[in-house]
């Protein structure tokens, strides 16, 4: 399979009350095994998966968002957030948990892997992306 | 007449069935509950009547239970799960269940059951249980993959 996609997993859902959020990760994860130019949003409901501080010693299920915070290891570089999903909630970018990435043309840099976009340019990444996976 | 890059007008030409392309299903819907499972079904059929190639069907978070062939639902509905066998029988469909998913809510094929030392399995006929890789790799072959969730 030489051939590489532009992959875009679409986050939709809160953390937490669904399976979604954990069951979307999983596909990442094995996904970066397949050498793809990857990306992931967070729209929606979905961009409380990046807010920090979760706890959920209280719900009784795992905590699994330190796995969001490795992503950069399986070398996602790109996590576009939508900048009216955050402001509809009340939310802003210094709620985000961080995620960065190492840069390989830039020394290794450790660089933010977070970019908050408007709806419109959003919409645009959807229609730049060969394959769109929503959950 | 296909080369125009739009991907609006290609979809068009999918529904057309000017142009037969291969094809990916997603489920993540159980059956009963959402309709997704049914309309997944539904494309497939269309889709297949119109020449298209459906390379795999992947059922992924409660998707995983339209596998299970001990469901009896009322004898006058719909076998969702009977359904999906026949469909995988009639046109040589992958049928496949991710396994991590289906670990959680109790789908389990002969293998799975001995290795988790159960009493019993539920993989129904034409099913078989694999990882999220199919599911990816679907994405890299197809010309496009269809989710089909809530």
């Amino acid at each position: 399979m030489s051939d590489v996609k532009k992959f875009l997993y679409v986050n939709r859902k809160a953390p937490h009350g669904t399976i979604y959020a954990l069951e979307s990760l999983e596909v990442v994860l094995i996904g970066a095994a397949f050498e793809q130019d990857v990306a992931l949003a967070f729209l929606d409901d979905g961009v409380y998966q990046l807010v920090k501080g979760w706890d959920t010693s209280e719900l009784g299920v795992k905590n699994f968002q330190p796995a969001y915070t490795a992503l950069g290891d399986y070398d996602i570089q790109k996590v576009y957030v939508e900048r009216e999903s955050l402001e509809e909630r009340g939310l802003s970018e210094d709620d985000l948990i961080e995620m960065t990435y190492e840069d390989e043309d830039d020394d290794w840099a450790e660089k933010s892997s977070i970019r908050i976009v408007s709806r419109e340019e959003m919409a645009q990444i959807m229609r730049d992306s060969d394959v769109i996976l929503s959950f | 007449m296909c080369k125009n890059k739009n991907k609006d007008l290609r979809s068009t030409w999918i529904w057309q069935g000017i142009k037969p392309v291969k094809l990916g299903i997603c489920v993540l819907e159980g059956p009963y509950q959402h309709e997704a499972s049914d309309t997944a079904y539904n494309f497939a059929v269309a889709a297949l009547e119109k020449g298209h190639e459906i390379f795999r069907v992947f059922f992924y978070h409660d998707g995983v239970n339209n596998a299970t062939r001990l469901m009896v639902p009322p004898q006058d509905d719909r076998h969702i799960q009977k359904r999906w066998s026949e469909l995988a029988e009639q046109h040589n469909l992958d049928l496949v269940v991710c396994v991590a998913a289906a670990q959680r809510r109790g789908i389990l094929d002969e293998e799975e059951m001995k290795r988790h030392g159960k009493d019993a399995n539920n993989i129904a006929p034409g099913f078989r249980i694999s990882g999220l890789g199919q599911l990816i790799e679907a994405e890299i072959q197809c010309d496009r993959v269809v989710f089909f969730g809530d």
